[in-house]
């Protein structure tokens, strides 16, 4: 099962331990990079992103304004639909709701859809202390189940996993759970999707319940959206009689139109693909097809306190792209488990501290885990400023005891990158604390909740330009430097090649 | 207090002070894509995402439909009821016909070798393929389990250029499929998979007239 993540050492301990990982750190810098510059090209088909953009954040905003309207008019559609809604305040009593409505059914096995909900209550753990197992049926979730380990990207969430690691799990573990792995298995991505495909057929096609989250409710007609690419997200909605779906209240969209703006820039942020292979909607139950009963459970667990928080609430716009993850610095050295929470990278640094409160140790070094250079925010498709919230929970950490700075230096340094860079941490901290507060936040007379702000005005230098100059002389100087010590050591050789990014 | 209540309560009290936050403007585009290319461009981003795409006429159709199943070696083919039957007229004799019955269970559908189907819409600027359950596409299941899908598009009128555009199209009662490109997965080192858990090959016929 699923370890759990209380107890995570606090981010500047996790960082530091991962940077010594040099598998871990290949993999990522492998796949963050990989995906940066696809996204880079599937955002730039459209060429009304920024006002995509803009939408999508004023739909958010006006969501969240207005959230108690319309988690009551997205309660009466799912009702009138068919289905049943449950509110829950917290994990304990998401986990107690969902065990109660799968043991009414009298089955004891529920194969689940990737879902960052159910991880961050803990959901799988409730489960099985009820007697009840729970499947996760996406192959990178199998491959975390399988090796008993934790997700590290909300996307990919075993990506700091090799194809050689993942074979060793199959052929380890699959026989434990269900369908032994095939004799002989390589680690050829094919055969080892082939050999999850198998395994995992033999849950579906028996599966009596499955449990779902969703990336968009619609309020005016009780819609629930998931999507995914495999297809275990569709066999998990649509095979069992039962489907529980555990959804963050922060979660619904107006109107049925309003997914128009998300189903363009959600796959483009965060697979980098025009549209994920399969999207999912269902607004109710139907007879005939699909589940007979339908349950959704509202999940608060922190998020009231984190609207009222008039700066960090813009955090719950977050729609789960992961784009931040790839662009963050931090993020490529330390890797998803230094976070200690279910969201890593930038919007983790953010989100899980307002989630949990800034009580431990591990929540409050999460808001210096992070060199503010604002790559984050520039990829942002919900236009969430993630450095100006950072910098307000700092504040609000440092209010209460003045250990901020220990925090941020002790982050910094964990972080590796800017350990042996300091003037590209401190020009990139002025440079973004400067242009944040110039980059526009809002379209005249759109009225946002940042009414309070400077007018936009043109930055002196566009961020990102700043960004790339800044690297390619870091990177010309890393090479120069290379060359000049090329007789060196096997190990700085390999210091060498980390050092130049590319 | 119920939770409901409770939550409601704790939403009210946190946005009580924050600033007004309208509507959200929609300045976007509808399309990207003017009507002379959206054809081309569902064509295109189709097979972009290694779907198998065929183009034909009315005519053509059976002939092109017994010719991709005797291709496969599919033995056995699920269509839905609303399939029309002319679609199906040039079938060898030797495939077997699969009704899409409310009471076969998953296990049964596993055994199909080929499904075929028609569409709600579909969209050219990110070759998708929208579903919803009307009698020519059966339900959600029967696109999923069996490994093979063929999916006729009448180009004239189901063919649209945007998601902008497609919305209104939609009815969000019925239980809605986007598809785009076979099932795939990029959880492996990035390398993309086709086919983990949906079917592995997807066939797009375009029908023109
Ligand atoms: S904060 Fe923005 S970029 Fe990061 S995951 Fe959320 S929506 Fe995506």
């Amino acid at each position: 099962m699923s370890g759990t993540y209380l107890g995570m050492p606090a981010f500047p301990v996790a960082a530091k331990a991962a940077l010594g990982n040099e598998t871990l750190r290949g993999n990522l810098r492998h796949a963050t990079h990989t995906i940066r510059d696809k996204r880079e090209k599937a955002v730039a088909e459209l060429d009304d992103w920024a006002l995509l953009r803009e939408a999508g954040k004023q739909i958010k905003d006006h969501t969240l304004r207005h959230l108690d309207r319309y988690l009551v008019q997205l309660e009466e559609s799912v009702t009138a639909a068919g289905g049943v809604v449950h509110w829950a305040r917290d994990a304990a009593e998401a986990n107690r709701i969902v065990a109660e409505l799968v043991k009414a059914t009298g089955e004891s096995e529920v194969v689940k859809v990737k879902s960052m909900a159910t991880q961050e209550i803990g959901l799988n753990e409730a489960l099985e202390a009820e007697g009840i197992s729970a499947y996760e049926t996406d192959l990178a979730e199998l491959i975390v189940q399988l090796g008993d380990d934790l997700p590290s990207h909300i996307l990919v969430p075993a990506i700091h996993r090799n194809r050689g690691e993942i074979r060793d799990i199959f052929r380890e573990q699959m026989g434990a759970w269900g369908r032994a792995a095939p004799e002989g298995l390589s680690d050829t991505p094919a055969d080892l999707a082939e050999a999850a495909r198998l395994h995992l057929r033999e849950k579906f096609l028996r599966a009596k319940v499955g449990v779902s989250g969703a990336n968009f409710m619609v309020a005016e007609t009780g819609t629930l959206v998931v999507v995914e690419s495999e297809g275990n997200g569709r066999m998990c909605l649509t095979l069992p009689e039962t489907l529980i779906s555990v959804v963050g209240i922060e979660k619904i969209v107006p109107s049925w139109q309003d997914l128009e703006v998300f189903l363009q820039t959600l796959p483009r942020s965060s697979t980098a693909e025009r549209m994920n292979p399969y999207t999912s909607m269902w607004t109710g139950t139907t007879d005939g097809d699909g589940p007979r009963a339908f349950h959704l459970v509202l999940l608060d667990n922190g998020r009231t306190d984190t609207l009222a928080d008039e700066v960090g609430r813009q955090a719950l716009r977050c729609i789960r792209c992961s784009a931040c993850l790839n662009v963050c610095p931090v993020y490529e050295r330390a890797g998803g488990h230094a976070y200690g929470s279910v969201y890593p990278g930038p919007i983790g640094a953010i989100l899980s501290p307002q989630l949990r409160g800034i009580g431990s140790e591990v929540d409050a070094s999460l808001p210096y885990a992070s060199s503010l250079c604002g790559a984050c925010y520039d990829v942002c498709p919900v236009a969430i400023d993630i450095p100006e919230v950072l910098v307000h929970l700092r504040e609000r950490i440092a209010d209460r005891g003045g250990k901020g700075h220990r925090l941020e230096k002790a982050a910094i340094k964990a972080s590796g990158w800017v350990f042996d860079h300091p003037k590209v941490l401190a020009a990139g901290e002025r440079v973004a604390s400067r242009t944040r507060k110039l980059h526009p936040s809002r379209v005249p007379g759109a009225g946002a909740w940042t009414d309070s702000r400077d007018l936009p005005e043109l930055p002196p230098e566009p961020f990102r330009d700043w960004w790339k100059k800044n690297r390619a002389e870091k990177n010309s100087a890393g090479n120069n430097s290379a060359e000049s010590n090329s007789a060196e050591s096997n190990s700085s050789a390999k210091n060498r090649g980390e050092g130049s990014a590319t | 207090m119920t939770a409901r209540e409770e939550i409601l309560a704790r939403v009210r009290a946190a946005v009580a002070d924050a600033p007004d936050a309208p509507p959200a403007t929609r300045d976007y585009r509808t399309t990207h894509t003017g009507p002379e290319r959206v054809v081309e461009l569902l064509a295109e981003n189709l097979a972009d995402y290694r779907a198998l795409v065929h183009r034909t006429d009315e005519e053509g159709l059976p002939a092109l439909i017994a010719t991709l199943l005797t291709t496969r070696g599919s033995t056995s083919v699920l269509a839905p009821p609303g399939v029309p039957a002319a679609w199906l007229a040039a079938l060898a004799p030797e495939i077997a016909r699969v009704e899409d019955i409310p009471g076969s269970t998953a296990r049964e559908l596993d055994q199909v070798d080929s499904v075929i189907t028609g569409c709600a819409l579909a969209v050219a600027e990110t070759g998708t393929l929208v579903l919803d359950g009307s009698p020519d596409q059966g339900r959600r299941r029967v696109t999923l389990v069996p490994d093979h899908h063929i999916c006729v598009v009448r180009v004239a009128d189901q063919v649209v250029g945007s998601v902008p555009q497609a919305m209104p199209r939609l009815d969000p009662t019925r239980p809605l499929t986007w598809i785009s490109g076979p099932s795939a997965t990029s959880d492996i080192e990035l390398d993309r998979v086709e086919g983990v858990h949906g079917p592995r090959t997807l066939e797009v016929v375009l029908v023109e007239n």
